[in-house]
Parts: structure tokens; sequence; C-alpha cells
């Protein structure tokens, strides 16, 4: 490796195809005729902003077929610490892609002694995407949000991406994967500008909650198992994973509660 | 045609240790101590250039000599580590490795090119209680020939690597608390710069490994957090 490597710039993605393309994993050739075979798929995540950031939350569920193949995938990752990815689509190319993510924008910021901009993150992401289209073609698609607070503007953003790496900035809230729609549907009833945090983590959850009452493959709140969704935010401190307690609070004593005398999350 | 003059293999291994031990003792030294939550590395450097840098979640370089071939050392370690890491595991990334793989490259260059580097340089890698077998905090010094030692409680380089050593050989104390330990390293600093004024805050470029950090460890402070801590 030492000084025989190539490669001289800043992007991890950029050495890995010149000096180690046998870490970078195509799809084989034999694929390109057929279906993808079977694979876990990651269902429902979601992303919104906040008075002071953005809040990121996602469901546990895999699915593969009508199976459940995990009960606590993870789709929420920190990539850095001003910024979150959350995967949905075929689990094992969206964790790739997450991880990836993370030692990439990482890797800039050894190399160049200075973190990625917010939009660089953004793009960086939008590139990776668009790289993985003829897998998405087979039907291993990863469709990520990518959101973080931007420091030079002040505020919380994110973005959405669809399967060809392109990529739309949201300006309130946006979800993702087979409970999306129900999951917006939900947002949308109580998204404003002003939520403070907690509000904010509120309207995460229930969103989540509505997207397990209609997305059978959107997983709910295992009680029994104690797996809760994960959700993190972020704002000018950074990154801030919130814990299982936290979530756990707020569902059984706000969600729930409201639903026994609502089940559909009304007022 | 001209027949080159014959020098003799000891003639030329001197000359060019004597160019690299030249070349290094131009710039100032650094010095790198084990402090009650990690290691934290001490340079005097004005400029905005960094001498040390991060490398991977618990390893650290610091570098003296000349800056382009001490920086790509620095960046090639970044690449080593990142791929490594992303191959294997996180926790598969070692200090030791590292010191190793920069130890072959520079003695090579120094016994194969005409030029060696003028480089010396640290690899510091801060120990995680919570991983059995790697709790314990290692520094390593490679200098300009490839030769390679480890050194616990601290750890200089730079032309002034003597006067450092005597001084931390009669000053320093095991357990010193952030901010004594800093000021420690300057006073080490200054010492082997036989200054009669302390260097001041704004000269000093200052990082830490904290053992207590999740995640990354390495951490670059800030002028004004240097400046309030020797206050």
């Amino acid at each position: 490796m030492f000084f025989r490597s190539k490669y001289s710039g800043s992007s991890f993605v950029e050495l890995l195809d010149v000096d180690f393309p046998h870490l970078r994993p195509t799809l084989p050739e034999r694929w390109a005729q057929e279906a993808a075979p079977a694979v876990p798929h990651g269902t429902t995540v979601l992303a919104l902003r906040f008075s002071d950031g953005v809040v990121v939350a996602g469901d546990r569920l895999a699915t593969e077929g009508h199976r459940v193949a995990s009960r606590d995938v993870q789709k929420v990752y920190t990539t850095d610490a001003h910024s979150l990815i959350a995967i949905a689509g075929a689990a094992g190319p969206c964790i790739e892609m997450a991880r990836m993510l993370r030692v990439e924008l990482e890797h800039y910021e050894k190399i160049e002694g200075e973190p990625l901009e917010l939009e660089g993150k953004a793009n960086k992401l939008s590139q990776m995407v668009r790289a993985n289209l003829p897998a998405a073609m087979q039907g291993l698609v990863v469709v990520p949000l990518f959101a973080g607070y931007d420091l030079r503007r002040r505020l919380g953003r994110l973005w959405k991406y669809d399967v060809t790496g392109g990529r739309y900035e949201e300006t309130e809230f946006d979800a993702s994967g087979s409970g999306g729609l129900s999951a917006r549907e939900s947002l949308k009833k109580v998204w404003r500008a002003d939520l403070s945090r907690e509000e904010a983590l509120r309207a995460a959850l229930q969103a989540l909650t509505d997207a397990a009452d209609e997305d059978r493959a959107t997983g709910g709140v295992d009680l029994a198992r104690g797996i809760f969704p994960i959700v993190a935010s972020c704002t000018a401190e950074g990154v801030r994973e919130i814990d299982k307690e936290t979530i756990g609070q707020i569902y059984t004593q706000q969600v729930v509660v409201a639903r026994v005398r609502a089940p559909g999350g009304g007022p | 045609m001209s027949i080159p003059f014959y020098v003799s293999p000891e003639q030329l291994m001197q000359d060019k240790a004597e160019y690299a031990r030249k070349g290094i003792a131009r710039g100032k030294s650094i010095v790198a101590l084990e402090y009650d939550k990690g290691i934290i590395l001490v340079a005097e450097n004005p400029s905005q250039l960094s001498k040390i840098g991060e490398i991977y979640d618990r390893i650290a370089f610091a570098g003296v000599g000349k800056f382009s071939e001490f920086d790509q050392l620095r960046k090639v370690g970044v690449r080593f580590c990142d791929v490594k890491g992303y191959a294997y595991s996180r926790e598969d990334v070692r200090g030791k490795a590292l010191a190793n793989a920069y130890s072959q490259a520079i003695g090579d260059v120094f016994t194969r090119e005409l030029k060696p580097l003028e480089v010396e340089v640290i690899v510091a890698e801060v120990g995680d209680p919570r991983l059995v077998g790697h709790e314990d905090n290692v520094m390593y010094r490679v200098q300009f020939d490839g030769s390679i030692s480890d050194h616990r409680s601290w750890c200089g380089i730079g032309g002034t690597v003597e006067s450092i050593e005597s001084y931390l050989k009669n000053h320093y104390r095991s357990g010193l608390p952030l901010g004594d330990a800093l000021r420690l390293g300057r006073d080490a600093l200054n010492a082997a710069a036989n200054g009669a004024t302390r260097i001041a805050a704004e000269r000093l470029e200052v990082c830490t490994l904290d053992r207590d950090r999740a995640g990354r460890k390495f951490r670059r402070a800030s002028a004004d957090e240097v400046r309030a801590i020797l206050a």
C-alpha cells in the first residue's frame, strides 16, 4: 500500500476504485438478465426540520417478502458530527452505503483537515446512489434520506433521493420506504416551522406509529423485546442519538395513552 | 566518459544521515505526553499548516522536518488505516501496524533513494479500557532512517529531542490532569529551545487523544482553549 498507491486525492470511494477495486463489489454479470434474489428490505424512515435543526427516525423491521428478516435492524446512521443518513430499500446495499458514506466523510475531513460543507456531503451521497443504479434496476434499490445541520447557514436541512441519484432538498419533512406515504401524511398534519425538539420527537414517533398502522412491512414498538425506533436529532451542537429509555417514555406516556382514546392518532 | 568516484557505503549512509539530521534540526520539536485521560501532543507551530493530525479512532500523527514530506506520510497513513478499517473492523486498526509501515517506507527511501526523507514522526495510540488487551497507551517514534522505537509516558521528536527528554526525565509525573500536562509539554519545548521567554499560547498547536470521547478520540484544541488553559 504505502508509497505504491496511485491515488492521491481526498475521496475514499475513489481511493478504493483506483487502488483497491477488489473492495468495491459490483453486481455479477449473471444477474443482469434476471431479477435479483430475495433479500431483506428495510422499510420506513423519516426526517423533519424543527426550530433548531432536524430529527431523523426509522423503524426497526426488515422484511423478506412477507417474512420478518430482522426485528432490530438499524436504518438511521450518524455519518459525522453534523449529519445523518436514514436508509430504506434493500438492506445489504443500504447498510453498505451508510457505512461507506461515513468513511468517505471522515476520510475527507482527515485528509483535508476540515469537513465538507453539508451541501457537499449531500452531493457526494447523490453520486453514490447513482453508482448503485444498475443494482437498483435489478431490484436492489437504495433510497436514502440525508439530513444535517448547516453550520454556515445555521439551519437544519434535509434531502431525499431517487434511484438515479436525483437529489431534492425538502424544507419541511420527508419520509421514504414502504410506510413512507403514511408517515408523510401523519407529519403533514402536525408540522410547523417552530416545532420544539420535544414536539419534533413526538411527531416522528406518531408518524412511525401511523406508518406501522397502515403498512404491514413497517415495524411498531416491540415492548416485549424492548425494541424501539431509532431517533436522532442534529443541531448546531451536533448529532444526538436519543436513548431507548427516552423513546420508550414518549411512546408509552404520550403516543399509546392518546391512542387508547383515538386509535387513529387524532386529537 | 567520466568514471564515477568510489564512495564507501559507510560514507554514503553517514552523509545521508547527516543531511537528514540537518534538515530535521531546522524545524521545531514536538512532544507527546500521557495524561490522566489519554495522550496530549504539543508542538510549537505559529503557522496554519498542521504538524499534528488525526489518523484513526485512537491514533494520532505528529511530524517534524520537511512539511511536504511528513504531510504526505500523514495522508498515506490515513489511507492505510481507513482501508484497513473498512476491509476488516475499526478495532483492527492499530498504531503498531502503522508505525511499522512508516518504518518500512521511510527506511526504504533512506537506503534506496539519493535523498533521504528529512522527517521524524510520532504515531500515538490511546488505549480503550473497554477493549480487552487494548487498554494501554503507546507512542512510536520513527526516525529518518526508518529506525523505530516505542515509548511510554512521553515521546519527543525533532532536533532538540535530547534536551526534551532530559527535562521530562526530571519533571514528568504520571496521571497529570490536562492543564498540567499541557504546561509540562510547553515547558519541555521551552527548555529544549533554551528560551528565556515562554512560548506564547498562540504559537502552540495542541491536540489530544481523549479516552473518554466516544468513537473518534482525536481532538484539536482551539487557540482560545489553549490560552484559557495556560492563563
